[in-house]
Formats: C-alpha cells, sequence, structure tokens
C-alpha cells in the first residue's frame, strides 16, 4: 500500500488546486466570449420581443436567491468537513444539490415557456444568445450536479480522507464559481434587459 | 428509425473524382498495411505497454512528434497539389483539380499544418525536453497529459476520415461564415472542420494548463525565475496564451456548430446574425495563436545557438522580458487580419501600431541570437544550420509584416499571394525551421544516438533554398494583383511565377525527403552515432545532466541548481556525482488506457455529430462521463521505485558495475 509523506501528499494538492484555478480562469474567457457575444447581438432581435418584452427580473431573482442558498450550504459543508463532522456536512452536500436542481428546474421552466411562446434560439441572433450564454451556465451548473452527488458518494464510501477533502474543495471552487458568473448573468441579462 | 440510426449518412457522400478516391482507397489500405505489420512483427503487447498506454512524457511527446510528422508529410502534399493546379490553370487552360477539389485541399492544407503539424510538434518537443530542463521527474498531470495527446489524434483522426467520407470544408483554414453557414454549405465537410479543431483544441487547452503547472510547481529545488532556461520560459508563456486564447476558440467554434445544427442566428445572413462579429472572436484567438507557436520555437533557438556557439546566452533578462512583452501585446493586435473589415481610421491606426510595436520585442530577441554568436565558438552542426536558415528567413518574414501593419499599404495587398508569402514567411522560418532544430539536437537525448549530421545540414539548405523559391515568387504575384485562393487565374504573365513557386515546393519536399532518410540512415548506424556521454553537444543545461536515452524517471537523484545554466557551471566547477545515500523512494504514474479510451470516445462522438448520429453521441458522451468518474475516485495510480532500485538503474544507465 502507499506511504506517502504528508509533504508529498501537500504537494499534490496543491498542485491540483492551482491546475483547478488555471482551469477556472480558461472557463471565465469562455464565459466572456459568450457574455461579448450577447452584448454585441442584444440589439438583433429582427424585429421579434427584446429582453425587456421577455425576461422578468423577479424570476431571475428568485433563482438567484435559490443559487445563492446553495453556494453558502456549500461553503459550510467545506467548514464542516475541515472540521471532521461528516454527516454535517453530507447534509449541506445534499441541500447544495437540492438547492441546485432547483435552480436548474427553474432555469429549464424559463426556457420552456419561451419556446412555447414562440421565442426559441432559432427566431433571432438575440435569442440565440441568449440561449446559448444562459445555457452554458445552465449546463456548467449540471455537470456540478453530477460532480456533487460523485463527491459525497466518495466520502460516504470512503471516509473523510485527506484526497476526499482536497476533491470537496475543488468542487466547492467549482460551485463557487458558478455563483459569480450567475450573479453576472442576472446583472447584464436580466437587469440590464429590463432597462433596455 | 433508419434515420435516426443513419443520421445524415449517406452514399452519396462516397468520393467521386479520381484524386479524393485515390486518397480514399490509400489511407484506409495504409492503415490495414501498419495493422498487418505490427501484427505481423508481434509488437501489439510492446506497442501497447510501452507507447500507447505509457504516461511519462518523453513517451508521450515522441507519438505527439510522430502524428505531427505523418500529418506533414499529408500537409506538403496538399501543397504540391495547390501548386501543380497554379502552375497549369492560366489562361484558358484549367488544372487537375475540380474548384471544389481545390477549395477542400486549400482548408485541408491550412488546418493540418497548424493544428495538427505545428502544434503537435509544439506539444512533442515540449513534453520531451520541458521536464528534463526544469529538473522534473514528469508533468504535474500525467494522465491529463495523455488525453491531451489522445484528443489531439481524434482530431487528426476526423480530419482523415473527411478524405474517405463525406469530404472536408472548403471555406479556408479559419471557415469564415456566412460561407460556412448551413445555407452555403449543407454538407459534412464543414462539421469535420469544426469537430475535429474543437476536439483536438480542448486537448490543446489542458496541455496549456498541464504545463503551466508544472513549470510553476516541479522545478528543482533552487532553480528561481530568472535561473530558468529560456525554452521552460517560452513554454510558460505560450501556456499562459493557450489559456487565454484557446477558449475563445472554443466558443467560436461551438457558436458556429449552435447555427449549423440548432439553427441559431450568429452569424448567419439573416434574422440578426452578425459574420464580422465571428471574424473578431476567431482574430482574437488566432493571432496569440501565432505567438504560441513562434514563442516555444524562439525558446529553442535560445538554447541551440548558445550551445553551439559555447556562450552564454546574450541579453538573458531581456529575452524574458521580451517574451513577457509578446504575451501582453499578442493580444492587442487582432484587427490587424481585417483592416478592410471598415473599423474606421482611429480603429486601424491603433492596431497598425500595436502591430508595429510587438516587433520591437521580436527585433530584440533576433539582436539577442546574433550577439551571442558574436565572438562564439561557433559549430555549424544541423540544428545550428536550422538556426541560421531561421534568422535569415524569420526576418524577411518580419519585415514583409510590419510593412502589412500600415492600414494603407494593407488595403493592397490584403488576402493576396503576398500575404501567404508573409506568414508562410514567419511560419515555415520561425516555427518549422525551429522544430526541425530542436528534433535534431535533442533526438540523442530520447533515442540514445545522434542523427546523420551531414544530410541533417543538406536538408536545412534543401528546405532554405526551397522555400525562397517557393515563396519569393509570390511577393511579387501578390504586388501584381494575384489574390489568395485561386484556381485558375486569366493573365498568362503571372504563369512563369507560379511555375517558380511549384518547383520550390518540390525543392522543400526534397528537404522532407532529406530528413526522413536522415532519420532511417541513422538508425541504421545508430550503433557508431551512439551517444555515450548524455551531453553529446557539450551543452548547458539539465537535460544533458541524464544519460542518453533519459531514463523513464528522468532523475534518479533530484538535481539541485545553483546557476541558470546548471549543467555547463557543473562541468566547469568538477561536480561530484551524488552519493549512494541521496537516492531516495519515488512515485511514478502507472500506465493507464484510459486517455487512449476518451480519445477513441470523443472521435466517435465528433463522427457522430458531424454525421447527426445523435444516439452514438449520447452513449459516447456519456460513456465518457462515467470513464472520467471511476478515474478520479482510483487511488491507485501510481508505482513505487525504490531508492535501491533506483540505484540499480541509474548505474544501469550510466553504463557502470551494478
Amino acid at each position: 500500500m502507499r506511504h506517502e509523506t504528508v509533504d508529498t501528499l501537500n504537494r499534490k494538492a496543491d498542485k491540483a488546486e492551482l491546475g483547478f484555478w488555471l482551469y477556472l480562469m480558461t472557463d471565465v474567457i469562455i464565459f466572456a466570449s459568450l457574455f461579448a457575444t450577447y452584448l454585441v447581438l442584444r440589439n438583433n432581435t429582427a424585429g421579434g420581443p427584446s429582453a425587456a418584452d421577455l425576461f422578468e427580473p423577479r424570476y431571475a431573482f428568485v433563482e438567484t436567491l435559490i443559487l445563492l442558498t446553495s453556494s453558502f450550504t456549500c461553503g459550510i459543508a467545506a467548514i464542516a468537513f475541515k472540521f471532521g463532522k461528516k454527516q454535517l456536512g453530507l447534509g449541506l452536500l445534499m441541500a447544495t444539490i437540492v438547492l441546485g436542481t432547483a435552480f436548474l428546474t427553474l432555469e429549464l421552466l424559463e426556457f420552456g415557456t419561451l419556446v412555447r411562446e414562440g421565442h426559441s434560439w432559432q427566431a433571432s441572433a438575440f435569442l440565440s444568445a441568449f440561449f446559448t450564454l444562459v445555457g452554458t451556465h445552465g449546463f456548467h451548473i449540471l455537470i456540478g450536479l453530477i460532480w456533487a452527488a460523485v463527491t459525497g458518494g466518495y466520502i460516504m464510501s470512503n471516509g473523510l480522507t485527506r484526497n476526499a477533502v482536497r476533491k470537496f474543495t475543488l468542487f466547492s471552487l467549482f460551485w463557487h464559481f458558478l455563483d459569480v458568473v450567475w450573479i453576472f448573468l442576472f446583472t447584464i441579462v436580466y437587469l440590464l434587459g429590463e432597462l433596455s | 428509425m433508419i434515420d435516426f440510426l443513419l443520421g445524415r449518412l449517406s452514399t452519396e457522400y462516397f468520393p467521386s473524382d479520381p484524386v479524393t478516391i485515390g486518397a480514399a482507397v490509400g489511407m484506409p489500405l495504409t492503415v490495414v498495411g501498419l495493422v498487418a505489420l505490427i501484427t505481423y512483427l508481434k509488437r501489439w503487447k510492446w506497442l501497447w505497454n510501452n507507447w500507447l498506454t505509457s504516461l511519462d512524457a518523453k513517451k508521450i511527446g515522441v507519438m505527439y512528434v510522430i502524428v505531427a510528422i505523418i500529418m506533414l508529410v499529408r500537409g506538403v502534399a496538399d501543397a504540391g497539389m495547390l501548386r501543380l493546379q497554379t502552375a497549369l490553370a492560366a489562361g484558358d487552360a484549367t488544372g487537375p483539380f475540380s474548384t471544389d477539389t481545390f477549395q477542400q485541399v486549400f482548408t485541408a492544407h491550412g488546418t493540418i499544418m497548424i493544428f495538427f503539424v505545428a502544434m503537435g510538434l509544439m506539444f512533442g518537443l515540449i513534453n520531451v525536453v520541458m521536464p528534463l530542463m526544469i529538473g522534473a521527474r514528469d508533468m504535474a498531470f500525467p494522465f491529463l497529459n495523455s488525453i491531451s495527446l489522445w484528443l489531439f489524434v481524434a482530431g487528426m483522426i476526423l480530419v482523415n476520415t473527411s478524405l474517405v467520407f463525406g469530404g472536408f470544408s472548403n471555406g479556408g483554414w479559419l471557415g469564415y461564415p456566412p460561407l460556412t453557414e448551413l445555407q452555403y454549405n449543407p454538407g459534412p465537410g464543414v462539421d469535420y472542420w469544426i469537430w475535429s479543431l474543437q476536439i483536438a483544441g480542448i486537448g490543446s487547452l489542458l496541455s496549456g494548463i498541464n504545463f503551466a503547472v508544472t513549470i510553476i510547481k516541479h522545478r528543482a529545488p533552487g532553480m528561481t525565475w530568472f535561473k530558468m532556461p529560456i525554452f521552460p520560459w517560452s513554454v510558460l508563456v505560450t501556456s499562459v496564451l493557450i489559456m487565454l486564447a484557446f477558449p475563445i476558440l472554443t466558443v467560436t467554434l461551438a457558436l458556429l456548430s449552435l447555427d449549423r445544427t440548432m439553427g441559431m442566428h450568429f452569424f448567419t445572413s439573416d434574422l440578426g446574425g452578425n459574420a464580422m462579429m465571428y471574424i473578431n472572436l476567431i482574430w482574437a484567438w488566432g493571432h496569440p495563436e501565432v505567438y504560441i507557436l513562434v514563442l516555444p520555437a524562439f525558446g529553442i533557438y535560445s538554447e541551440v545557438v548558445a550551445t553551439f556557439a559555447k556562450k552564454a546566452l546574450f541579453g538573458y533578462k531581456t529575452m524574458v522580458y521580451a517574451l513577457i512583452a509578446i504575451m501582453f501585446l499578442s493580444f492587442v493586435v487582432w484587427q490587424h487580419h481585417f483592416f478592410t473589415m471598415g473599423a474606421g481610421a482611429n480603429v486601424n491606426a491603433f492596431f497598425g501600431i500595436m502591430t508595429m510595436v510587438i516587433a520591437i520585442p521580436t527585433g530584440v530577441k533576433i539582436f539577442n541570437w546574433l550577439f551571442t554568436m558574436y565572438r562564439g565558438r561557433i559549430r555549424f552542426r544541423a540544428p545550428m544550420v536550422w538556426f541560421l536558415a531561421f534568422v535569415v528567413t524569420f526576418t524577411i518574414g518580419g519585415v514583409t509584416g510590419v510593412m502589412m501593419a500600415v492600414p494603407a499599404l494593407d488595403f493592397q495587398v490584403h488576402n493576396s499571394m503576398f500575404l501567404v508569402a508573409h506568414f508562410h514567411n514567419t511560419i515555415i522560418g520561425g516555427v518549422v525551421f525551429g522544430f526541425f532544430a530542436a528534433m535534431t539536437y535533442w533526438f540523442p537525448k530520447i533515442f540514445g544516438f545522434r542523427l546523420n549530421d551531414r544530410l541533417g545540414r543538406y536538408s536545412a539548405i534543401a528546405w532554405q533554398i526551397g522555400f525562397i523559391v517557393a515563396f519569393m515568387p509570390l511577393y511579387a504575384l501578390g504586388l501584381m494583383g494575384a489574390v489568395r485562393r485561386i484556381d485558375s487565374y486569366s493573365d498568362p504573365t503571372w504563369q512563369p511565377f507560379f511555375i517558380t513557386s511549384g518547383i520550390g515546393v518540390l525543392i522543400i519536399a526534397l528537404g522532407i525527403g532529406l530528413f526522413m532518410l536522415q532519420i532511417i540512415y541513422s538508425v541504421w548506424k545508430r550503433k557508431e552515432l551512439r551517444d555515450t556521454t548524455g551531453d553529446p553537444w557539450d551543452g548547458r543545461t539539465l537535460e544533458w545532466s541524464v544519460p542518453s536515452p533519459a531514463p523513464h524517471y528522468n532523475f534518479a537523484v533530484q538535481p539541485v541548481v545553483t546557476h541558470r545554466d546548471e549543467w555547463w557551471h557543473r562541468k566547469k566547477t568538477h561536480y561530484q556525482a551524488p552519493h549512494k545515500s541521496e537516492y531516495r523512494d519515488v512515485w511514478l504514474p502507472k500506465n493507464s488506457a484510459v486517455g487512449l479510451l476518451i480519445g477513441l470516445m470523443a472521435c466517435g462522438a465528433g463522427f457522430g455529430i458531424i454525421w447527426h448520429l445523435w444516439w452514438l453521441v449520447g452513449l459516447l458522451a456519456l460513456g465518457i462521463i462515467v470513464i472520467i468518474i471511476i478515474r478520479t475516485t482510483k487511488d491507485d495510480t501510481e508505482y513505487l521505485l525504490t531508492a535501491e532500485e533506483l540505484l540499480k538503474e541509474d548505474r544501469r544507465a550510466k553504463g557502470m558495475a551494478v
């Protein structure tokens, strides 16, 4: 079996965390490109409805609250795991998953309504950009939910090993990152949309 | 049901003209032949254990280089077809190829040369030597490294599949819409282009992260930033550029693909689409991309010139600052690729001036190399000849680049043969020559014997002469009004220039032939060319401190660095080899077939998207997710090499009694 020193384990965790941060920065560029695309195209409605006509900031505000709360439970879970409170941490992780799922459901419901009313991604460049930008965030949330479930399962079966905590740290970085992206989304798509 | 299972696969996509039929039959036959040969030689197990599943960066690097060289042959064959057509199709004459074939060929030529030759050679060489140069045992994430390799191979397979089935894009290497939109290009060609680049590009992105973390975290103790050789510096800067630029490519290709498959309107001509946004996005990636390619080559030249002039590199710190300056500036010049868009005089002036400014750090580097040679004891070995060819060729390319940085002049030569000549000047002269220099220079470190020097020099000279003959006429043609990508022309006075250029391609092909011959001849004579010292060129940096071929653990004892040219310093100060007691246990990555599996599945998924086989895409995407989950929840991915075993292996590698 393995006889690694604490030192090499720490180094490994360090490395993974740096690599993950760098990955997140590349994801920032992905979202930045999509935001830029959205801003360029948001008035290209091809005679159809604009952001002000379509979006309901209050609805998005509820989504925002749910996602922020999930980030909060995720943060507390990280602290719980750090202090070895496995059950509490797992419970909070479960709460994070439930809230994330609720967020995603709300988003999909919104998409469904738009498409049913004839405002699908094929209707105009503005709607293409909207669905792609918000959809990419939603897709990240989906990946995050799968990841959360896998990490939870890993902790349940392997206990709170160093490796498990490391995996959870990376997940929580990802989850908080998605939260930050959503803040920009909420501001640029929904709030500025109302102003235009 | 049939529609669901077969998507848009149909027999109408089988090739119909003789040239593509030849390729479509020849390629699968070559693959079958290779498989038969390996089976006959009973080498499958060896191939699987020693190469395909290996996580050793050096082996991954060699596999990259092999794939890239195969693709180089295809890319040059494409170039030959292009020049054959233009040499013949003057006035009323028609060339051997139809317009559509010609368009596919120039698209394939550009795509292959940039993504699967230049990028492949670059990643390969970085894998081979970067960890050795910084005194590291391996990459930071060896498993991720193998995923990168196999995604690269997946993209390569897709490009070549298009030759057999469906045809390739005819939209040029950057696939400008609206030509590449569904409306004008309903076939699978553009989708092949999109997905081969998308898959290989994700591999590149992962490599960028991997290299950066390796350099930040794995440098030998004592190797502070300003004691790190220039090649790793150039790799670090390139990695930052990859991390900042490749996501833009990912997004751009994804948006074009959404237009084509989901009926969106990002770049279409109707419903508010904006094709110029595509041009902006693709060049926001595309310009940094040319620096991504050339900076590692600059790093290689810095190592080569110092070694063969037997002098420390002149102006080391200015070299580093120049690299960093280029890193920033490469993001504020992209608009010079389309001054003619009509962004206005002020915007054009800004980008024009920035383009001239970026020539300054590049010029600084040229002078640094020249001053390194000044009063050095220069040995004209093959890598040095490649370097000298670079200085001449690249400088000419740089000068014509600065000419085109003037918007008023650019309006005259935009998208003309002048531009074609310019970027080949910089990419062949800068990137290709550098990678050939590197292959010759570091070959003994990986394979344990040198390459024949005379053939190497002949190859370099053939490339250099061929280059001049092939591309100088294109400058003239550009000024005479020839635009790029034409398959025929009415003015017969252009024909002599095109014929001359075609002859140049033949001379370049001779250069490649000589390079191949050099490898074959050297393998044959490998006993005489054996490198027993580990330091065949009297080198300066750490990779020459280990035996050749470099052992799989790289360094038996972790080196501690005190000087910039650490190995040179050790040779001058009677450095003592480490004592028995200094050997430590090391953990090394176990082989893994998961990277290969992910690559194959990504290739299949890409094929599925191209042909609208959505069930296949779904299955394989799910498969990839499951595999990644299994792999990441597995802890037992390394094996132990104990200090005693390490000592034994080290002594064996150094030819001492065990």
